[in-house]
């Protein structure tokens, strides 16, 4: 059997102390596999989005494991946490959290800067991922100017401008009509076929999971089935 | 390293641009606060050089000795015996390193030429008096020997009193009045224009002390005696033999005080430079406040844009930015802004100290040190206050700062 990509043995997330503490999540395990698309569906409040924020090293286990292809994550510090995501991780979030009075160009380009990667090499990887995404020629948009499935286009293309293993999307589609849902799930889904980028993306839609090759169900902080 | 540090300077540069009303009432405080310390101190350092200047056209080397008591306090001053034309000669002959002696007295009489009338200072003195305090003649000559000794009517014009009376009439060997006695103009000074108290230094005549002490005094009185020491003889030895001279010839007894003083211009000067150094460094360090302002305004316009910019942290740590990124980035953007604050202040302070310089009649005196040491200055307030809001901007957690609205 193939080695998973990411693996979640008996995860517990409380927050808060004493008394006013909140578990999260309750003892989650979870595989995911190199090139799998998996949706991650639940009520608000199920622990999905901790979970999804865990999975991308945003945030840290209260117990348990989590192994990033073959990395113990939860022995990581801050700062190699952050090396982490830059590195191998890429998000793409509800509300596109894109900068404003940015163009689409230098949005993009940000996670290279941080990468170090030099000018010249930096660009080429920008127009293609925008390219990738379909927004050839909209480079010097600022999210202003754009709708909002162009603003979740430039959202993506910055998660896979790097290159990534894995791509993390919360509530994608969570802002958007259905059409330029539909869309916005045909894009990652290509993206996933394609490039082989391993995706797990959270939502409540029933519409958008069906994109995903397996469905994993959460329900007040523990997993709770899984269809594929 | 540089790298980073590079990297960080496009960001911030990006953000600065993307904020300009932002950046720009950031710097505004450091803009003020280096213009006003530059400005300042240029103004004060011309107004010293202008003082400065003054005092040596006198000449430093100038000595006035005066009947009476060195005046100390506002109100009536001892009257003491007037010197006399034989007090001035005396010293020219007696005392050792001398270069001229001007002997003078002075009132303000009207003078007359055809229709126009002006009323000014008559002076009654020697050629003496011409090169002590330095003046040279535009038009004509000085006094001849046997003017001087007989003491005929004869007078050389300042500049002002030559405008007033001639306009551009040629004036010599053409005859004024003064108080009806008829007097020839031998000669036209050269302008020196206002002194920086505001008198016109051009405005007064100049006739044989004779003359005057015989046509227009009516006694043979003498205010004041002007000495000029020559170049590289002790000033100090001069004052000392003058005042044994004057002891003696005005027969006061060992353990009296002197009913006579000398001026010394060196001292003059000195408290005159101190004044304007002291006002200089009072106003620069007022100046220097009010870029210590700046920098602290800098600073709480800093802290409130992080938690303005929560979301913006938010984002950038959560596609790859590390603390120190953040960090450097909002230092830099510190530094960024109070250094170009520091380069407009300064552009600033060219055009307002020039300017002010030009009007207020003041020599322009950059000092390259002071426009260093603001910038530097501006450039320190840019990392000290813009070090806290950066570590809080860096010190943020990922997720809250996603969820941050």
């Amino acid at each position: 059997m193939e080695k998973a990509l990411l693996e979640l043995n008996f995860v517990k997330k409380i927050y808060g102390k004493g008394r006013a503490a909140i578990e999260a999540l309750k003892g989650v395990s979870l595989k995911v596999y190199k090139g799998e698309f998996v949706a991650i569906m639940g009520a608000s409040g199920s622990g999905k989005s901790t979970c999804l924020n865990i999975i991308g090293c945003l945030d840290i286990v209260s117990s348990g494991s989590y192994i990033f292809d073959g990395i113990r994550v939860e022995k990581l510090n801050k700062r190699q946490m952050a090396l982490l995501r830059r590195h191998y991780i890429g998000f793409v979030f509800q509300g596109y959290n894109l900068l404003e009075r940015t163009s689409a160009l230098e949005n993009v380009e940000l996670p290279l800067i941080y990468l170090g990667i030099p000018f010249n090499k930096r660009k080429k990887l920008v127009y293609s991922a925008l390219e990738e995404v379909g927004l050839k020629g909209w480079e010097h948009h600022t999210p202003s100017e754009l709708s909002g499935g162009q603003q979740q286009r430039v959202a993506i293309a910055r998660a896979i401008v790097t290159k990534p293993m894995l791509l993390l999307a919360d509530e994608p589609t969570g802002n958007l009509d259905s059409r330029r849902s539909h869309e916005i799930m045909q894009l990652l889904s290509k993206l996933n076929k394609t490039e082989g980028i391993t995706v797990v993306m959270v939502t409540h839609e029933k519409d958008m999971a069906v994109y995903a090759r397996r469905v994993i169900l959460f329900k007040d902080g523990l997993i709770v089935g899984e269809e594929k | 390293m540089i790298l980073m540090l590079w990297n960080a300077f496009i960001l911030a540069i990006r953000e600065i641009r993307r904020n300009i009303l932002r950046s720009s009432l950031t710097s505004l405080g450091i803009v003020i606060g280096v213009t006003a310390v530059i400005t300042m101190v240029t103004l004060g350092n011309g107004a010293t050089k202008k003082v400065m200047d003054e005092i040596r056209s006198l000449g430093v080397n100038l000595l006035q000795i005066r009947p009476g008591q060195r005046p100390r306090h506002f109100g009536v001053r001892e009257t003491a015996k007037p010197f006399k034309l034989k007090d001035a000669e005396a010293i020219e002959r007696e005392i050792y390193g001398i270069e001229a002696v001007a002997p003078t007295v002075g009132s303000i009489t009207q003078v007359i030429y055809g229709n126009q009338n002006w009323s000014t200072l008559v002076t009654g003195s020697t050629n003496g008096f011409l090169d002590v305090t330095d003046w040279k003649i535009e038009m004509g000559r000085r006094f001849t020997r046997g003017e001087i000794r007989s003491g005929q009517s004869v007078c050389i014009l300042g500049h002002t009193v030559y405008k007033k009376l001639f306009d551009d009439e040629y004036p010599i060997g053409k005859r004024i009045r003064l108080r009806k006695i008829s007097f020839k103009v031998v000669g036209v000074l050269k302008e020196k224009g206002q002194s920086s108290f505001g008198a016109d230094r051009d405005d007064f005549i100049l006739i044989p002390i004779r003359t005057f002490q015989r046509r227009i005094s009516g006694n043979t009185d003498v205010t004041s005696i002007y000495v000029s020491v020559k170049e590289g003889y002790s000033i100090d030895k001069v004052i000392q033999d003058i005042k044994l001279l004057m002891r003696e010839r005005r027969h006061i007894r060992a353990g009296k005080e002197d009913d006579f003083y000398i001026l010394d211009m060196r001292e003059i000067s000195k408290i005159l430079s101190g004044t304007t150094e002291v006002l200089t460094s009072f106003l620069g360090t007022i100046a220097a406040v009010s870029l210590l302002v700046g920098g602290i305004g800098i600073m709480n316009i800093m802290l409130v844009s992080v938690t303005e910019r929560t979301k913006e942290i938010g984002i950038r740590m959560a596609i790859g930015a590390l603390q120190r990124d953040v960090l450097l980035q909002f230092l830099v953007e510190a530094i960024v802004l109070s250094s170009f604050g520091g380069i407009i202040g300064i552009i600033l302070a060219f055009i307002v100290s020039f300017s002010l310089c030009k009007i207020m009649l003041v020599p322009f005196v950059l000092d390259m040190k002071i426009v260093f040491l603001a910038f530097g200055f501006s450039v320190v307030v840019g990392i000290i206050f813009g070090y806290f809001p950066a570590r809080k901007a860096a010190n943020m957690n990922p997720i809250e700062a996603l969820r941050h609205e």
